[in-house]
């Protein structure tokens, strides 16, 4: 526990630069083949299988992984570059994203081998789809509050109960869940969870959607009646789930994802703008650019230590702290630099859609995999508070 | 800035400036009488002209190895005119000048300010807040002439200084130059301008105050662990903890982009438009850590970190009034702003990720 902060001058190498011109040329193509369209945010958020599958295809899905299970043994940075490209472009990866950022990486490191071998690839081909079922109705940030069952029986496990808020899951071919296998203890409350892979087609299993305020479907709530979940698909240790979360989700917390959410509104902004803007807008523009820089800097930093072996999980924390506050804050801050533009620029129709819709979004900015607070409370113990 | 040389000439920097400016100490000295001694001992380890090669006079020093110094002197509080000598030997190095012994500063130390080299060969102009400047001998000076950026090296002495400081108590003057003669000067070479000295300059403040930033963190959580109120330490209550961690969160961000302008600066060694994006995107962002980190130290500090005998408003007040200097945080966002804009929405992006 330290107060020493660290951010390593991280340079993307040149085989990232090459990379990067082969992910744009992609996205232009499917933007031209109209896959999508990188003006309509929503759709980032769409799940579209047939493009995973054409993704998994150029090699950009389970880039770290081993080439045994299907992966391309390509570094972090490499797999940054992917990443940020495909966001900044409003591409819809939402169906192997999770997949391919965090439940890969426990199958790796927790799953027999005949189950790495079955699934690992088909992630890598863009073929599945994951939730996470962490939340449930009394257990979203105290997630050691968690009451959902898992009962030992022979050969396996059965599983009572429901997951809530369960991104994906009227999609997801796989879920990997936390349930609790024993009562915690009065010294460890922390104790007594386990990570089950869960096989969504499993009878007993029900979905039931729980729409947005945006008014789109991504919630569900998904239930569990004496599901039978065999013994190879306990991930990890029995009751210590908890010592499994603390590294991986340093890779979960500091992506590219984690300040983009909402860029499309700096980039009309620019537009809007145009080539001479006021002093008022340069200044307001040049802040957020140098935020922005900032933000980049720290979460390339970030993702080439974890490519050096090291654990920077305060720094982490700290960029998904910062990035989710600032990518909430910016259609606001974008709203206040066009007020006095004319009704009639060019990009009237775009601006005002696309702040719409990142004003409606960006309450969830700060809740979504880990709040404001519990990072915070995060960040506090590793400077040594608490 | 974690190469192997830079640490070790940061680490005796670190040494000097604990053994003759350890910032309580300082704070409970009745006069000046440390910057004397102090002064000797920087320039006997020859840190002062560490940006200048030997030929010229100096000690030859990298960048990255000069900006490790200025971190660790913002670590120090260092309130001597460590960060304005090395820039001034910087600045005349580029003009092939060499520079005296002593301290110096530089000239205009804002972006709005000019001064002029006639055809009669001499200096006129009226700066403001030129850090230092009457604490120090010569001046390095970024003129402007008909026929381009010229460099010159004053007598301080020469010029008229008016009594100004800083909030931290720091000489910050107004220098007038009245037809001054310069003691030597020589035409900047090409591409090299009063800009140029405000990039460097702004990056070096922002490693600076990334520096003190890191001290006020450490201060801060240390404290938050030892007072005691409502009988358990104020480190217990998440009120305290959150505004600690959106302290660490400034700390970051400031490390993290000031490291970044000032490696692009050591590496590539030239003032482009790389070079300019770096630096203002570093000053801006590292001048909003310098004001967000100040209010939420003080904050935790309470009372006492409010007296004159608490160490911590050396490290506040001095990173509040950086950011002052080479231009602030309004004026490089406003010439980001402009820069962004003629690029258009298209480049924008390709900008950012080309870091």
């Amino acid at each position: 526990m330290s107060t020493n902060l660290q951010f390593d001058q991280i340079r993307l190498p040149p085989e990232c630069e090459a990379l990067r011109q082969d992910v744009r040329a992609f996205l232009a193509e499917e933007i031209a083949k109209g896959t999508f369209d990188p003006h309509r945010p929503g759709h980032g958020d769409s799940h579209d299988r047939a493009f995973s599958k054409r993704i998994g295809a150029k090699g950009w899905i389970g880039m770290t992984w081993p080439k045994k299970y299907g992966g391309h043994e390509r570094s972090f940075l490499e797999r940054y570059v992917v990443t940020e490209e495909f966001r900044v472009a409003n591409a819809p990866v939402r169906l192997h994203f999770v997949a391919d950022r965090q439940s890969g990486p426990i199958l790796l490191k927790y799953a027999p081998e005949h189950i790495k071998a079955g699934i690992l690839p088909r992630i890598c081909r863009g073929e599945l789809c994951f939730v996470i079922g962490m939340s449930e109705s009394g257990s979203g940030s105290d997630l050691f509050a968690a009451k959902t069952k898992a009962t030992k029986v022979e050969k396996g496990w059965r599983i009572a109960g429901s997951k809530t808020w369960t991104s994906n899951a009227h999609v997801a071919d796989y879920m990997l869940g936390l349930f609790r296998t024993s009562a915690s203890t009065k010294e460890d409350r922390r104790h007594g969870l386990t990570q089950f892979l869960v096989d969504m087609k499993t009878p007993g299993i029900t979905v039931n959607p729980i729409y947005q305020m945006t008014g789109q479907h991504d919630f569900n709530e998904v239930v569990f009646d004496d599901v039978f979940i065999p013994d190879d698909h306990v991930m990890g240790e029995i009751d210590g789930a908890w010592k499994q979360a603390t590294s991986e989700l340093a890779y979960e917390r500091s992506g590219p994802e984690r300040f983009l959410e909402t860029f499309y509104v700096m980039l009309e902004l620019i537009r809007a703008l145009g080539s001479e803007p006021d002093i008022r807008s340069a200044e307001g523009l040049g802040r957020l650019v140098a935020q922005l820089h900032t933000l980049r800097r720290m979460s390339v930093s970030v993702a080439g230590m974890l490519q050096a072996g090291k654990e920077p999980v305060v720094e982490a924390s700290i960029v998904k702290d910062l990035g989710t506050i600032w990518e909430q804050k910016l259609p606001h801050r974008v709203r206040e630099l066009t007020a006095f533009l004319a009704p009639e620029i060019g990009n009237r129709t775009t601006l005002d859609e696309q702040l719409a819709f990142a004003t409606t979004i960006a309450p969830k900015l700060t809740i979504q995999g880990g709040t404001t607070e519990i990072l915070r409370g995060i960040i506090a113990r590793g400077l040594g508070l608490r | 800035m974690t190469g192997e040389s830079d640490n070790i000439v940061a680490g005796v920097a670190a040494r000097i400036f604990a053994d003759f400016a350890d910032p309580q100490t300082i704070n409970r000295a009745r006069d000046g009488a440390w910057k004397e001694p102090f002064w000797r001992a920087v320039s006997d380890a020859g840190l002062p002209l560490a940006w200048v090669p030997e030929q010229l006079g100096g000690s030859g020093a990298s960048l990255a190895e000069g900006f490790a110094v200025l971190g660790t002197a913002g670590r120090f509080a260092v309130a001597i005119p460590l960060a304005e000598t090395l820039i001034a030997g910087w600045l005349l190095a580029h003009a092939g000048l060499k520079s005296p012994s002593g301290a110096m500063t530089v000239a205009p130390a804002r972006p709005l300010d000019r001064i002029t080299f006639g055809k009669d060969g001499t200096l006129s102009g009226r700066v403001l807040g030129v850090p230092f400047a009457s604490d120090t001998q010569h001046i390095a000076v970024a003129a402007e002439s008909p026929t381009g950026a010229v460099v010159a090296l004053v007598a301080t002495n020469d010029c008229g200084i008016d009594e100004g400081q800083t909030p931290a108590g720091d000489a910050s003057n107004v220098v007038t130059f009245d037809r001054v003669q310069p003691l030597h000067h020589s035409a900047a070479p090409a591409g090299f301008d009063r800009t140029t000295l405000m990039l460097m300059g702004s990056v070096a403040r922002s490693v600076q105050t990334a520096g003190a930033l890191e001290t006020i963190l450490s201060l801060s959580a240390t404290y938050a662990n030892d007072r005691i109120a409502f009988e358990r330490p104020i480190g217990k209550f998440q009120a305290v903890q959150q505004n600690l961690a959106r302290l660490a969160g400034e700390v970051a961000a400031a490390l993290a982009v000031s490291g970044s302008a000032a490696d692009t600066l050591a590496q590539d060694n030239v003032f482009d438009d790389a070079a300019f994006f770096e630096a203002a995107s570093a000053k801006i962002r590292c001048a909003e850590a310098a004001t967000e980190g100040a209010s939420i130290a003080h904050q935790v500090f309470g009372a006492i970190g409010f007296t004159k005998e608490h160490v911590l408003h050396r490290f506040t007040l001095r990173m509040l009034s950086w950011r002052d200097d080479f231009g602030n945080e309004s004026y490089w966002a406003a010439e980001l702003g402009k820069h962004v804009a003629r690029g258009g929405a298209d480049e924008f992006w390709p900008l950012v990720a080309s870091r």
